[in-house]
């Protein structure tokens, strides 16, 4: 027997959405500014594994000598997607939201549980619920990260007023080398949570978009 | 919520259910393509339009709100931190716009304009009380340097020999020339309240040593609330005026303002 759930409200799909071309504006445009001092790398000592970023990869994608233009773009993107993340975490406050979204005791247990089934190394199902452990763990994660990007980003542009918040970060230059980071993190992020959704189908994902899952239960027995 | 969606929660049977859920699809994908398509459509206009000091005028005026937003929010008074003399390093020479020969450095003297027309010896701005201070040095590429430097406050340059303006403009002088002959002149524009910041400094020191040619022999400007595209090197002229004086590297796209 089929049913339709409500599952996503309409104000989170519109911030989730907003998020992708937001988010995307605000990497670009801080590779714009990232070229004119590209100074970190993955690697241990003097052993550098990969420089970011290598100079094709700036060719490829046309991201050299843009350092004015990347920084018009990036102060302009960056109050929709403050303002679309401070009005997502109201949102899910006064919503009620937040019940699914947080991590609680057993979110532990959980996200292993998921992990060592995604990898194959178990065969237990993950509860069906709204969001499990694993998922609990990324949503609230990376709205921490937008948290993060938000203060790394406000002592960086504004070093002398909110030099109390540059020095909590350790500097200008850790709190440049903390905004790029996070970054780096979306970056991860978005291609887990892609798999994630491919491997989740198509009825999830249409969730997203039209805020309802069909749901198929057991006929009840005739009787 | 419309009237179909009412109806959800008592669809009975699985090919209801299949409609219903067809229907749902097919809206919200519609919306979803026509809100992608506005807003790439105004990306696009946006991107496209004509440019104002090279950005796209509407980027222009975001950077003045932004502006805008700084000078409500903050302090013009605020001090940067300042650190150890002993750990001041030589910072990168970067910028070499105005300084493309050498300077004559004998009798050097200061131009002021606009509101003004006076010429001050160096002699005579190295006789206001003198001001040290180790601060970080950020370039708007995003690197940074602690530098010691030396050097009298803007402000007590204005207020002794200037007279009070809206803005204030500083330039190399307008003489400069390239090797090859071609005019060779940098300049930069600061609002009132930065300019009279206590950290902005008319430098003639750095750490500890008379400032090169490189880094702006004789006088120099620092100041902790702009990056360094606005520490004009090698000044020979102050114009004292009304009108937001034209900047540099403001015209080749970047904020006129600058302020941390």
């Amino acid at each position: 027997m089929k049913r339709l759930e409500r599952k996503h409200p309409r104000p989170v799909r519109w911030m989730h959405w907003l998020n992708v071309p937001l988010l995307f504006g605000m990497i670009w445009s801080g590779l714009l500014i990232y070229w004119a001092n590209d100074e970190y790398r993955i690697g241990l000592g003097n052993w550098t594994l990969l420089h970011l970023f290598p100079d094709w990869f700036y060719k490829a994608l046309n991201l050299d000598h843009r350092l004015a233009e990347g920084m018009s773009w990036h102060f302009a993107i960056m109050w929709l997607l403050a303002i679309n993340g401070i009005c997502y975490v109201t949102y899910t406050f006064v919503s009620g939201e937040w019940r699914h979204l947080l991590p609680n005791r057993r979110s532990f247990h959980d996200a292993w549980m998921v992990i060592l089934h995604d990898l194959h190394l178990s065969k237990v199902e993950p509860p069906k619920r709204k969001f499990n452990g694993a998922q609990q763990f990324a949503y609230t994660g990376v709205v921490l990260m937008g948290a993060g990007s938000l203060l790394t980003g406000l002592s960086i542009y504004k070093p002398t007023q909110l030099a109390w918040l540059t020095g909590l970060l350790g500097g200008y230059a850790w709190a440049r080398w903390e905004h790029f980071w996070i970054t780096m993190g979306y970056v991860i992020f978005f291609f887990i949570h892609i798999s994630q959704v491919i491997r989740a189908g198509w009825n999830n994902f249409r969730a997203m978009v039209t805020g309802y899952e069909v749901s198929t239960s057991e006929e009840a027995p005739h009787g | 919520m419309d009237k179909h969606l009412a109806n959800i929660g008592s669809a009975k049977t699985n090919s209801a259910v299949d409609a219903e859920i067809r229907r749902l699809t097919r809206r919200s994908f519609t919306v979803g393509a026509v809100s992608a398509l506005a807003g790439a459509a105004g990306v696009g206009w946006l991107a496209t339009r004509p440019g104002d000091d090279g950005v796209p005028w509407p980027l222009r005026r975001i950077l003045e709100f932004n502006e805008r937003v700084s000078q409500e929010v903050f302090s013009p008074r605020r001090l940067a931190p300042e650190f150890p003399a002993a750990s001041a390093v030589e910072p990168r020479l970067n910028g070499h716009v105005g300084l493309m020969s050498p300077a004559q450095l004998s009798n050097w003297t200061v131009h002021i304009t606009g509101k003004v027309d006076r010429q001050i010896p160096l002699s005579a701005i190295k006789a206001l009380p003198a001001y040290e201070m180790t601060t970080q040095l950020k370039c708007v590429e995003g690197w940074d340097s602690i530098v010691s430097w030396k050097g009298v406050r803007l402000a007590d340059f204005l207020s002794k020999f200037g007279v009070p303006s809206e803005y204030i403009g500083l330039s190399t002088p307008p003489d400069g020339q390239s090797p090859t002959g071609l005019p060779d002149r940098f300049y930069v524009g600061f609002d009132q309240p930065s300019a009279l910041h206590p950290q902005t400094l008319l430098c003639y020191e750095m750490n500890g040593a008379p400032l090169t040619q490189g880094h702006g022999a004789p006088l120099r400007l620092v100041s902790t609330v702009k990056y360094g595209y606005k520490c004009i090197k090698r000044i020979g002229v102050v114009e004292l005026t009304e009108q937001r004086p034209a900047d540099y590297w403001a015209q080749r796209g970047y904020d006129w303002y600058g302020g941390h």
